[in-house]
């Protein structure tokens, strides 16, 4: 990697992304929009007792979610044009380092995260009361954690499709399964033993364990950094198997 | 003369056929050579296993003196699509300047590599909203911005009008006279008059690789359409006469 490259490259993501006013729209109130739903459909549900109210559960766990299914389905796009238009193919002529475009795409869809997730927690936390013990500087960490996760995993299965249809249809087969184990639905203790195992080693569930960490502690805990790493490790992880799959030479 | 370009028995298959078919040709240090040939002859694949994008089934193709795709040699060889691989969603000075900030150089340099293809008053619009000929210009801004010692130009003047285009063919033979290397693909024979040297290639096989004056020598025809044909027809018959005996 080369720093100098690696920032250009980032520069030039993020000044694609600024030209497409429609899309930094979409990624701003899409997420606001959906929490608005979520506590109107909860917010004459009963609170079960020893427990966090229904909405306060699931928007926490939404804030996370959200950066996660976007910026997947974002990157993977963005990651497949730069293929079809033959731009990719130039880029790999010259000096760039494989590692430079795909940890450039992590850091600027990254940065954008930031910007989504800050916009759905300040809806979530001053329009919607949202109550959770620890800061929400940390759910906005931890969702953009997800997002660069997302984006690793955009980048790597991009590389699998070769047409914008087949990219699409990695968005169930890589976000649903996630999100139905993640222990948003069911608590993940409460599963069968096998789900429970798949669980395990899916990342989503590592960040949903984050989140609510910080919804139960007033002070960072030891299992939420411990998380927060895992997410992390998996998206180098994600990242390093894009790039070993992206070949300079095709046939 | 030192060669830029060496290729021995050049063999390329894409998708289960065989495109390229034992390719043997150089190309001398500071030459405008013309890669002419009829569409699907091959010569975008020939240009892809130079810049080392390509995979090849056998023989060794040699850059400036290194294997073709090393890794040295991506700051020395500049390389331009036949559809343009530029951003459409950024104007064309962002372009400039991205591919710039690869091979190192500023905004200055990226700006004059816009003037020089003459998008000095496009600079700011959005490649997008370009015509087809302006784009593939941006194109070739981007590919010239980093002075690079090898141009691996694939069809770069497809589109442009009469005046753009012997513009840039004086900007080319500029660039081959302060000693860049210039490999330009054409389907169109009256740029072959144009060039220093020509290899014709029809059907994954080279047919010639000399200077125009020596093709119209050779085949006693001016027009080098006809020269070519001339030749086209000449090889066939030499292979139908050994298949015959």
């Amino acid at each position: 990697m080369n720093p100098r490259i690696l920032a250009a490259t980032t520069g030039r993501i993020l000044r694609q992304l600024r030209h497409d006013r429609r899309t930094v729209a979409l990624l701003v109130v899409v997420p606001a929009a959906l929490l608005t739903v979520v506590y109107y459909m909860y917010v004459d549900q009963p609170t079960p007792p020893g427990q966090p109210a229904p909405f306060d559960r699931i928007a926490l766990v939404l804030l996370g979610f959200f950066p996660f299914i976007i910026m997947f389905l974002v990157t993977s796009i963005a990651m497949l044009r730069e293929r079809t238009s033959g731009t990719l193919e130039r880029l790999l002529t010259t000096p760039l380092g494989k590692l430079d475009l795909l940890f450039g795409y992590g850091i600027a869809f990254g940065l954008a995260a930031v910007v989504q997730a800050a916009v759905a927690a300040a809806v979530a936390y001053w329009l919607f009361d949202l109550d959770t013990a620890g800061s929400s500087g940390l759910v906005i960490l931890i969702a953009a954690v997800n997002a660069v996760l997302a984006v690793a995993l955009g980048l790597l299965c991009s590389a699998f499709a070769r047409t914008e249809f087949q990219a699409v249809q990695f968005m169930p087969v890589v976000v649903a399964p996630q999100l139905l184990l993640c222990g948003l639905f069911v608590p993940r203790t409460e599963m069968a033993g096998w789900l429970q195992a798949v669980s395990d080693v899916l990342p989503l569930s590592y960040s949903v364990e984050a989140l609510q960490e910080v919804g139960s502690h007033a002070e960072p805990t030891a299992t939420m950094w411990r998380d927060l790493a895992i997410v992390g490790g998996a998206a180098v992880l994600a990242l390093v198997l894009a790039a070993a799959t992206l070949r300079r030479r095709s046939g | 003369m030192r060669d830029a370009i060496a290729l021995r028995d050049l063999v390329v298959d894409r998708g289960g056929r065989r495109v390229l078919s034992g390719i043997n040709a150089t190309v001398p240090c500071g030459t405008v050579t013309g890669l002419l040939g009829p569409s699907g002859s091959g010569k975008t694949t020939l240009l892809r296993a130079l810049v080392g994008v390509q995979v090849i089934t056998a023989g060794a193709v040699t850059v400036l003196g290194h294997p073709a795709g090393a890794a040295q040699l991506r700051r020395r060889v500049g390389y331009l699509t036949q559809t343009p691989s530029v951003y459409a969603d950024l104007t064309v000075r962002e372009n400039a300047r991205y591919f710039a900030a690869l091979q190192g150089r500023g905004a200055a340099q990226a700006d004059q590599a816009v003037a020089d293809v003459g998008l000095r008053a496009a600079a700011g619009q959005l490649v997008a909203t370009l015509s087809g000929g302006q784009r593939s210009r941006a194109a070739l801004a981007c590919t010239l911005v980093g002075d690079p010692e090898l141009l691996v130009l694939d069809e770069p003047t497809v589109g442009q009008d009469p005046v753009l285009r012997a513009e840039l063919w004086a900007r080319f033979h500029a660039l081959a006279a302060a000693g860049t290397t210039l490999l330009i693909s054409s389907h169109v024979m009256d740029e072959a008059a144009r060039c220093d040297r020509l290899l014709l290639i029809r059907e994954g096989r080279l047919i010639a690789n000399d200077t125009p004056a020596a093709v119209r020598a050779a085949t006693g025809v001016h027009d080098l359409e006809e020269a070519f044909l001339r030749m086209i027809q000449a090889g066939e018959a030499g292979t139908a006469g050994q298949e015959a005996s």
